[in-house]
């Protein structure tokens, strides 16, 4: 893992890649093509980029009609603002229809860093999951957003693919990648660990750091929230008898919620969510922040510890 | 069709309003009969739409951005045969296709799910710049209320329909002037809305009486300005046509009873 690159930016990578062999592909945005990075795209394909200026319900709305039209709109800016302010669009304009529109956000999270609080969506996987026939996915690195964009141009209907802000380690195997299919990163026994986005890479090394005093912890990468993979979540929760599931988001509605109601009712296991505990973010260099709210390797080993 | 034929299409729309609220016990005739010319003289003299294939890539779309006004949409796509008539009936209740606000997923002819007042508008604005930028000469039809323009993304819409050139989108703007709360002006005014539509980019053609279908068939005939959305901004009334429905805000999403069905039909019968 000694490269480190930004989902957003191989977003940006792979529209551009997709935008070659797929030409019903379109993109969108906000005016923040630079930090979303489909300026990529923009710069190989000017005449099917659209930016609506900053009007993101115009934004989701446009997406949505562009999609009856037979193509295929990748609509992006912040998840605070596309998932957050427009949220009603994405809810009644695209998904009530079912149109096949790809709302792929970035600035996701706390890791967002010294933009502050107002800036780091920690919402946006409750509120996409909630809404009927959304399918939501959150990569866990560089590959995997790559292979998840390709992924959603294939797929009918509309989809959430949440992106970082953050270079994030890149990881040295080469999963395959199928919506609604969990990886099992790595076999353990006392523990599962459930992670999605930037906290599978801190999640791997949380591992590392049990082992080393005797606990044996399997990781799972949940990249798709929704649907999310049951028997991959009850199969490792049944062998493990002990769960934790990690993300940066709030603890409510997101992955944690998304792995107890797979559980409920059905395993008996002991339970522990960690996440950003029902409090709003802050400015901070993304390391300090995520540190300030429990989602650093150490700490995470420490609170898994802690709970078994 | 004639002029003739046009107005006996509309007096018919009127009826199947009176009677789909009337059945439902429930929706909102007052914004469905001020919206009759308007919808009727896109449906019946411009727009390329196939009944029997509802579905065809290449029609020509329809926007209802504002979607209570369904009653009057449901019923001119019934009539031109998108949908046995039969379904009115089934008009908001249980697992019809008629629901309280338009389902794209559920109704032949409906472009668009709308209701949540000023989204439609952006999602015509979507369907025109899609059309345009695969080449395609379809034509899009949205219509929209004056109440929903104080939504601040009709204005997000008009915007980008203006910088995008969408010539290719026509804008239907049913000004009856009247919101639930009472009138635009009681609750928020809208101002010279004629100006504001045209400082918006829009080519704006403004008919004093948004209820005249020949005027309404003239205006949409004329030729659209190369490179500018444009707008038949037309001054209706409110529940157009029944007596005790016009120009009263209280009609704007209550259903009459028996004794105004008969009352309203009668009116209408005359016509």
């Amino acid at each position: 893992m000694a490269e480190k690159i930004a989902t957003r930016v191989a977003y940006g990578d792979a529209l551009a890649e997709l935008g070659a062999k797929n030409d019903k592909v379109v993109v969108l945005d906000a005016d923040l093509s630079c930090s979303t990075q489909t300026a990529r795209f923009a710069k190989v394909f000017p005449d099917r980029f659209f930016n609506v200026g900053i009007a993101e319900a115009n934004l989701v709305g446009i997406s949505a009609g562009m999609s009856t039209m037979g193509l295929i709109p990748f609509c992006s800016t912040f998840a605070m603002f596309g998932a957050g302010r427009a949220y009603e669009q994405v809810r009644n304009s695209v998904a009530y229809p079912h149109f096949n529109v790809k709302l792929c956000m970035t600035h996701a999270g706390v890791s967002v860093g010294e933009d502050g609080g107002s800036h780091q969506s920690i919402e946006d996987l409750a509120l996409m999951r909630v809404i009927p026939g959304m399918t939501v996915i959150v990569p866990a690195d560089a590959n995997e957003t790559r292979k998840a964009v390709f992924a959603l141009a294939e797929m009918d209907g509309p989809a959430y693919l949440r992106l970082g802000r953050l270079a994030s380690p890149v990881f040295d195997n080469d999963l395959p990648f199928e919506i609604g299919k969990a990886n099992v990163l790595r076999d353990g026994k006392d523990v599962a660990v459930f992670a999605c986005g930037l906290m599978v890479a801190e999640a791997l090394e949380a591992a590392k750091i049990l082992e080393a005093e005797g606990i044996s912890a399997a990781v799972i990468n949940v990249h798709t929230i929704k649907p999310i993979d049951s028997a991959c979540v009850a199969e490792y929760a049944q062998k493990c008898g002990k769960v934790f599931t990690v993300e940066e988001h709030s603890v409510i509605g997101g992955l944690g919620d998304a792995v107890a109601d797979v559980l409920i009712g059905k395993v008996a296991c002991g339970f522990h969510k960690i996440g950003v505990n029902d409090q709003f973010g802050q400015s901070g260099k993304a390391p300090e922040v995520l540190k300030e709210y429990g989602l650093t390797a150490p700490q995470i080993a420490e609170t898994i510890k802690a709970g078994l | 069709m004639t002029t003739q034929d046009l107005t006996k299409f509309c007096t018919q729309v009127r009826r199947d309003i009176i009677n789909m609220t009337a059945d439902a016990e429930s929706g909102h005739p007052g914004g469905s009969l001020s919206a009759v010319e308007l919808m009727s003289a896109a449906f019946c003299t411009q727009m390329r739409v196939n009944p029997k294939n509802p579905h065809d890539p290449d029609r020509d779309r329809f926007v209802l951005s504002k979607g209570h006004a369904c009653p009057c949409y449901y019923a001119v796509l019934g009539e031109l045969g998108f949908f046995p008539k039969e379904e009115f009936h089934t008009f908001r209740q249980l697992h019809s296709m008629l629901q309280g606000h338009p389902d794209a997923k559920k109704v032949p002819g409906v472009d668009a799910s709308t209701g949540s007042l000023g989204q439609g508008m952006s999602i015509a604005v979507g369907m025109a710049l899609g059309a345009k930028s695969q080449g395609k000469d379809t034509k899009v039809f949205a219509m929209c209320g004056d109440g929903e323009s104080q939504e601040g993304q009709i204005w997000e819409a008009f915007m980008a329909a203006a910088h995008y050139k969408l010539d290719n989108l026509t804008v239907l703007f049913d000004n009856n002037g009247l919101q639930i709360d009472g009138s635009n002006d009681q609750v928020m005014s809208l101002g010279d809305l004629a100006a504001k539509l045209r400082a918006f980019g829009l080519d704006v053609i403004e008919l004093s009486d948004g209820n005249n279908i020949e005027a309404v068939v003239r205006a949409l005939e004329t030729p659209a300005t190369a490179g500018k959305p444009r707008c038949i901004l037309g001054h209706t009334v409110k529940g157009k046509g029944v007596s005790f429905m016009e120009n009263q805000a209280g009609w704007h999403g209550k259903a009459p009873n028996e004794e105004q069905r008969r009352q309203a039909l009668a009116e209408l019968e005359g016509k």
